[in-house]
């Protein structure tokens, strides 16, 4: 029977049917300090070990600091929480990242970096943007809390089987426009939760010319849709990237690892419940004018009127996202103005990004009154771009340059925007008060995030002549 | 852990779509390294006016007197959407709910709440609009839900509900799911050993 990619790594994956529930291994369990604390609780109480400390890794990415390598940096409470995953790790023999340490970083971002994430393989997370490592044709997916306890003790976790949904972007992406152009765009088309109980692959010309970082940006917001995950077929660019990388299989297993890999791709004849096009040529810079990441519109469009909106729910929920975001209907999207900028996070801290932003940000000098910072995703992103000098690029264009974390994404730790603060982010979320209460988040890539610093609105990217 | 069967009680009604895990319980809140005292922060920002004081917002209906001690959370479609954070069904597990009613769920959330206890009720928008006229013509109006016989019942409206069998029995029994998981040792020893050298 034809089989999609996301079936044939279930198949490989399980251990044992239990009725209308799938018992699967898991290959690597990524861990942070947020969403643990209670998992190793519960494992201590019932006197549990952790059955693969050595398919298990930690880093320290949520609630620290960008300004100080301090854990305490943010108070008692975060420094708890941070040092609750020392001890925890410590305890268990479980590798941990922690701040100051080379391979520190968005646990998003580190985990491809040093190759940890290899195709067909089942990664968790505690933490809802695990979709992220579907960008190596890996099943990945979030978590919560329990189910981290599960993995820790078992290696092991149930799943419901989740429906297939096929997101085919053709043609070929314009100049300017970006892999975040290109989800934003998928979760303007589909909706919120347009992808509930699906596992999303994402293919067509426009995907398949996207660069290894691009396919994490486009496979990190899969769950922006409402996705279980986002799957990315692995092709040369999937095997390039992980070649030579810290944890890549090397010799035999390495020619092993690549036969298999080559293996991984959806048959031509499987069956995908729900099928979704776009027209890559179609798609301009977007720019997020609500609450939620479906709430988007291209850059040259106005801010949408609630009655435009076909059924009740939605047209009160635009109803509420203007007024929280102090927007107007029918108001252009370059006539509003941002106070800050968020370049960083998940979606968009990898070196392209950053590359990208700097290539705009030398264009100009962040405005008067504006308030940029530049996140990098991993320590080593870091050096990567200070090596390259993207930092003196930013630093003299007026942006702040930070240390690797999670930082304004969420605002676990004191990078808080104030009420009614207007913020373009390179996030992922612009939930009511995600960035500090209050707060206004547009959702942009990084290359629009820093045309909105050197321009103090939103402005196409295109037509500044980066 | 306890079992669940039949829930009665009052509703607090929520009448918004896409209530995300931000809202239910924001980021400040997340820095705790246990499962309790989260119920105080729930819907924080809508609950509670600005500033460090904590004083109620009015016009909140989990702050209407008539809506104080409901154990069941009435809402909308693609509730508990964003981030997988548990801290949202500990929240509403703890502030004293003990199901949902809703539309639809966001995957993650509806996973946590199975994990924690928490019923979440899935019925049709038509039979929703049924409950929030109910709620809004007698808030004080006692539901029941029955999850071994799967139905919502509110004076004449009964509603049947659909829920995985896995999920329910789970519920209903209060299982430890690490510890039957651990009873299949060996099934999972034998996986390791045929895993591929270079996962």
């Amino acid at each position: 029977m034809p089989s999609t990619l996301y079936e044939k790594i279930v198949n490989a994956h399980l251990v044992e049917e239990l009725g209308d529930d799938l018992l699967l291994y898991i290959d690597r369990h990524l861990i942070h300090e947020v969403t643990t604390p209670q998992a190793f609780a519960g494992l201590d109480e019932k006197n549990r070990r952790v059955r693969r400390p050595d398919l298990t890794f930690g880093t320290m990415d949520h609630s620290i600091s960008t300004k100080s390598l301090a854990l305490d940096a943010c108070g008692p409470l975060n420094q708890l929480q941070l040092n609750t995953l020392a001890v925890n790790c410590a305890k268990h023999n479980i590798p941990l990242y922690p701040v100051g340490h080379k391979n520190q970083g968005i646990v998003h971002v580190i985990g491809p970096q040093l190759g940890l994430i290899q195709p067909g393989m089942t990664v968790v997370c505690g933490d809802s943007h695990t979709a992220t490592h579907g960008a190596f044709g890996a099943l990945a997916f979030g978590i919560g809390t329990s189910q981290v306890e599960h993995v820790l003790a078992t290696q092991t976790l149930k799943q419901s089987n989740a429906k297939n949904m096929q997101v085919k972007v053709n043609g070929k992406l314009p100049l300017g426009v970006t892999a975040k152009d290109i989800i934003l765009a998928i979760i303007g088309k589909i909706g919120h939760a347009g992808a509930t109980g699906h596992v999303i692959e994402y293919c067509g010309t426009a995907i398949s010319e996207l660069s290894m970082e691009q396919r994490m940006t486009v496979c990190n917001m899969s769950i922006e849709a409402g996705a279980k995950a986002g799957l990315i077929a692995p092709d040369d660019k999937t095997i390039e990237y992980i070649r030579g990388k810290e944890f890549a299989p090397v010799g035999k297993q390495w020619e092993q690892a690549v036969t298999y890999w080559q293996s991984l791709h959806s048959d031509a004849d499987a069956i995908f419940d729900t099928v979704v096009e776009l027209n890559a040529d179609e798609i301009e810079p977007q720019v997020t004018w609500g609450t939620n990441p479906g709430q988007v519109v291209g850059i040259n469009q106005n801010v949408p009127s609630p009655a435009s909106f076909s059924d009740s729910i939605n047209q009160d929920s635009a109803k509420k996202a203007l007024k929280y975001m102090g927007l107007e209907a029918g108001q252009s999207i370059q006539d509003i103005a941002i106070s800050h900028v968020f370049i960083g996070s998940c979606t968009n801290s990898r070196i392209e990004d950053l590359r990208a932003a700097a290539k705009v940000a030398a264009l100009g000098r962040v405005v008067d009154g504006v308030t940029a910072i530049v996140v990098p995703g991993s320590v080593a992103v870091k050096a990567q771009a200070e090596q390259e000098q993207l930092d003196k690029i930013f630093i003299n264009a007026g942006f702040e340059w930070r240390l690797p974390g999670c930082s304004m994404c969420l605002g676990m730790n004191d990078d808080v925007l104030g009420s009614e603060d207007r913020c373009a982010s390179t996030s992922n979320r612009n939930f009511e008060g995600r960035q500090g209460r209050g707060a206004r988040t547009h959702l942009v890539s990084p290359e629009m995030a820093a045309a909105a610093a050197i321009s103090g609105k939103f402005t196409d990217v295109r037509k500044l002549g980066a | 852990m306890r079992g669940i069967s039949v829930i009665q009680g009052t509703i607090a009604p929520l009448n918004q779509a896409n209530i995300d895990t931000d809202q239910i319980i924001p980021k400040q809140f997340l820095t705790g390294v246990t499962r309790t005292g989260y119920g105080i922060n729930l819907f924080h920002n809508w609950r509670y006016l600005p500033g460090p004081k904590k004083l109620e917002d009015p016009s909140f209906a989990l702050n209407q007197p008539e809506y104080q001690g409901a154990s069941v959370l009435l809402t909308r479609e693609n509730f508990g959407c964003g981030s997988s954070r548990e801290h949202a069904p500990w929240a509403l597990a703890d502030y004293g709910f003990h199901a949902i009613v809703a539309a639809s769920y966001a995957d993650i959330f509806y996973g946590n709440c199975i994990n924690n206890q928490l019923l979440p009720v899935v019925l049709t928008s038509a039979q929703l609009d049924l409950l929030f006229t109910k709620v809004a013509q007698n808030p004080k109006v006692e539901v029941t839900i029955s999850l071994s016989e799967q139905f919502v019942s509110c004076e004449e409206l009964k509603f049947e509900f659909d829920i995985q069998a896995h999920h329910k029995n789970n519920l209903l029994k209060g299982l430890d799911a690490i510890g039957q998981t651990l009873e299949l040792d060996d099934k999972i020893s034998a996986f390791e050993a045929k895993r591929p050298s270079f996962a």
